[in-house]
């Protein structure tokens, strides 16, 4: 134990002074919610929640506790948010790539949207989608139906239910599927590299993942039916469609926003990705004999992804953040159902804010170790 | 190292036990809201983001509204002046943490008073300004005319944080019909949604439908069916644990409805001194010390009346001749056939 007060001094001062200012705090919060007459305690949580969610991915009603109302806000949140990341990340990669293009017209384009999108404000886009989009829809009497089965209202899209017999065996069918692609690859891979040979893994990966589950319907007894939806009529000019699946508007609303905002970010990320592998290794890739499409798919995006990853990782942290928004459009996420709604009628603020931060912490840390994950599999392996 | 880490937290925390106890034994003597306020020189008071009638700010941010006047009555109660007010719009789900924050000293906002909210979350409540009911409006050409036209599949537009989505469930389930409640945060958004189509029916405060209908694009096209499915008393609330503010805010708004009960208005509180029945003179501090217990001058209650008038005349002023609601129904005096009944300043 021979620490210099030199070295350690200024932990201390600061270990010291986290605990005071975090001390300070909780007691002072403690000691104003005494005054109040406000109990703190989490044993609300299993409470009748009795309030009713417009949407809600599992069962739930008024009926269920206040958990049950915090997950129902958590999953839409998951929800809403997993469609974004994967809308915004088709979007990006198309526009970053379209940035590139030598063709004046799409790069351009590309450009003015990247541009237009990411210079509105978020909430505004938001609101835009939501009350002019909504606005210019249709009411349910006078939708035209989509492939004559769906219907895009001002209620909400609604579209045909699958309604599936022996779903198991089509699941199975798709595993497997899966994991013969898996195989495939991996001997495909060893084979290029003991041989030299190519194998169209491609076109057998596709090929599979119809055949397979065909199979299942031909010889597996799986069936498929559709629910279609029928137009219901409430009042003289009140309708709304029965059965089938409706997506609400709000939903539809805020996907949307979302994932058109976010992609501007990540076009640019993967605009910069791009350029930023060395000409000299493209050039370099050309004259041993690839194919341009080799080029990009061996040498430049393995090196552009590495690029490309760690911003984009923060694009998604923001889409799920940015998912709380939700509020103002009432699609029921976690800020709306539970920081709203159940922290009005139970009044316990610290206790909901609290859990409300936290999920979010734990949501933004599992998306950033799992692209954490990734961004170190695709990095250099140094032989 | 970590040793005398200890003693210095505990030391700490023993030197704020200690400033607190001292600070709160001092504050007990006065109301500590009452003495911030006069140092402060406003009212500090927590209303809605705009309903017509309640309280509602015009293009140069001057509010007005029945829920105002109480925050200017005690205004001109404490100051002696009912525009040294701060106004601060609440949405439904901010209004009672910055109540119990300290962030307001008054929350006059529309807001029911029940029993899990007067016990459980640091509040208490006043009085009633306004006793309302919630109720549908739907749109004339739905033909719908009473709830119990209402069908399986109806949509629901209203606030989030409100006693209104539980009054709404119990409403719905009672009768069995499903239904998909659309609730927004704001009351501007489910106004915009609700005329948009989004919705077949829109619910809250029958008042607030009222106010809401004449900022619809055809305020004409919308009628509010009859049925009022809950009670809704609304009223002033103030944070629990400084009763005399608590008294100053009760008190202000029952010396407007008494005022009303005796006739005293804005016009003639000054001539009322004189008056021959000694309930009149107390109304208008001519006789008793009716402020003494609050810390207050003599002449309160007279401002209140002379500066902010009557129940009666702030409820012309604000909801009858803005053609919200031109009737009084039960927030009428007791004495002519409504309920407002307060108990007497002596």
């Amino acid at each position: 134990m021979n620490f210099k007060l030199k070295d350690i001094g200024p932990q201390l001062m600061t270990v010291i002074a986290v605990v005071l200012v975090f001390g300070f705090f909780t007691y002072n919060a403690q000691v104003n919610m005494e005054n109040r007459g406000i109990d703190f305690g989490y044993g609300f949580l299993s409470q009748e929640s009795s309030f009713d969610v417009q949407f809600s991915l599992i069962e739930y009603d008024g009926s269920h506790s206040y958990f049950r109302a915090y997950l129902v806000g958590l999953l839409n949140t998951i929800l809403v948010s997993v469609i974004g990341i994967f809308l915004a990340t088709i979007l990006g990669v198309l526009v970053g790539i379209a940035r590139l293009s030598p063709n004046y017209l799409i790069n351009k384009f590309a450009a003015f949207y990247v541009e237009f999108f990411r210079n509105i404000p978020l909430l505004l886009q938001i609101f835009f989608w939501y009350f002019a989009a909504l606005r210019a829809l249709p009411l349910p009497q006078d939708a035209e139906a989509m492939f004559g089965i769906s219907f895009l209202t001002i209620k909400g899209l609604f579209v045909p239910a699958f309604i599936w017999e022996n779903f198991n065996i089509f699941f199975y069918s798709i595993v497997a599927a899966i994991v013969a692609i898996i195989v495939i690859r991996y001997r495909a891979k060893k084979l290029q590299e003991t041989i030299g040979k190519q194998t169209p893994v491609l076109l057998i990966s596709i090929g599979l993942l119809f055949i397979l589950p065909l199979l299942s319907f031909l010889i597996g007894g799986v069936r498929l039916s559709f629910e279609i939806p029928v137009l219901k009529q409430l009042a003289t000019t009140s309708f709304i469609y029965e059965g089938g699946v409706s997506l609400p508007p709000e939903l539809i609303a805020l996907a949307l926003s979302l994932s058109l905002y976010t992609a501007t970010f990540i076009a640019e990320c993967v605009r910069a990705g791009i350029q930023g592998v060395g000409k000299g290794q493209k050039e370099a890739a050309a004259s041993i004999g690839l194919t341009q499409n080799q080029v990009l798919k061996l040498v430049v995006m393995p090196q552009a992804l590495r690029i490309i990853i760690p911003p984009t990782t923060n694009q998604y942290l923001n889409l799920t953040k940015n998912s709380s928004l939700a509020a103002a459009i009432a699609y029921p996420d976690l800020v709306l159902v539970f920081a709203g709604t159940a922290l009005m009628q139970t009044g316990k603020a610290i206790e909901i804010v609290s859990i409300t931060m936290f999920t979010y912490l734990s949501l933004s840390i599992s998306i950033s170790l799992f692209m954490n994950w990734y961004n170190n599999k695709i990095a250099i392996t140094e032989k | 190292m970590f040793k005398y880490l200890k003693q210095l937290t505990s030391l700490v925390a023993m030197v704020a036990v200690l400033f607190t106890f001292t600070t709160e034994s001092m504050a007990a003597k006065k109301s500590k809201t009452l003495k911030n306020t006069q140092k402060k020189g406003f009212v500090r008071c927590g209303v809605s983001q705009g309903l017509p009638g309640f309280s509602n700010a015009d293009a140069a941010g001057n509010w007005t509204g029945v829920d105002v006047d109480v925050c200017r009555a005690v205004a001109a109660a404490v100051l002696g002046d009912a525009n040294k007010v701060k106004f601060t719009p609440l949405s439904a789900k901010e209004r009672f943490t910055a109540l119990t924050s300290g962030e307001i000293d008054i929350l006059s906002r529309n807001t029911t008073w029940t029993l899990s909210r007067d016990a459980d979350i640091g509040l208490t409540f006043v009085g009633v300004n306004f006793y309302d009911g919630q109720g549908f409006m739907v749109r004339k050409s739905s033909g719908i005319t009473s709830t119990s036209q209402f069908k399986n599949g109806i949509s629901a537009c209203t606030n989030i944080g409100t006693t209104t989505e539980l009054n709404m469930r119990d409403f719905f389930n009672s009768r069995g019909i499903s239904y998909e409640p659309v609730a927004f945060e704001k009351a501007d958004e489910v106004v915009a949604a609700y005329d948009a189509g989004r919705c077949d029916t829109y619910t809250t405060d029958k008042s607030g439908l009222a106010a809401q209908r004449t900022k619809m694009k055809n305020p004409d096209e919308h009628i509010v069916l009859p049925e009022t499915i809950s009670k809704e008393p609304l009223g002033p609330v103030v944070r629990q644990g400084d009763a005399v503010w608590e008294d100053i805010v009760r008190w202000s708004l029952n010396t407007m409805i008494e005022a009303e009960e005796y006739g005293i208005t804005s016009a003639n509180a000054d001539s009322m001194k004189t008056s021959e029945n000694p309930q009149i003179k107390r109304l208008v501090g001519a006789e008793g010390e009716m402020g003494a217990a609050f810390g207050l001058d003599n002449e309160w209650n007279l401002r209140i009346i002379k500066q902010v008038g009557n129940y009666g005349e702030s409820y012309k002023r604000n909801i009858a001749d803005t053609g919200i609601l031109p009737d009084r129904g039960p927030n009428q005096l007791w004495t002519k056939g409504g309920i407002l009944y307060v108990p007497p300043s002596r």
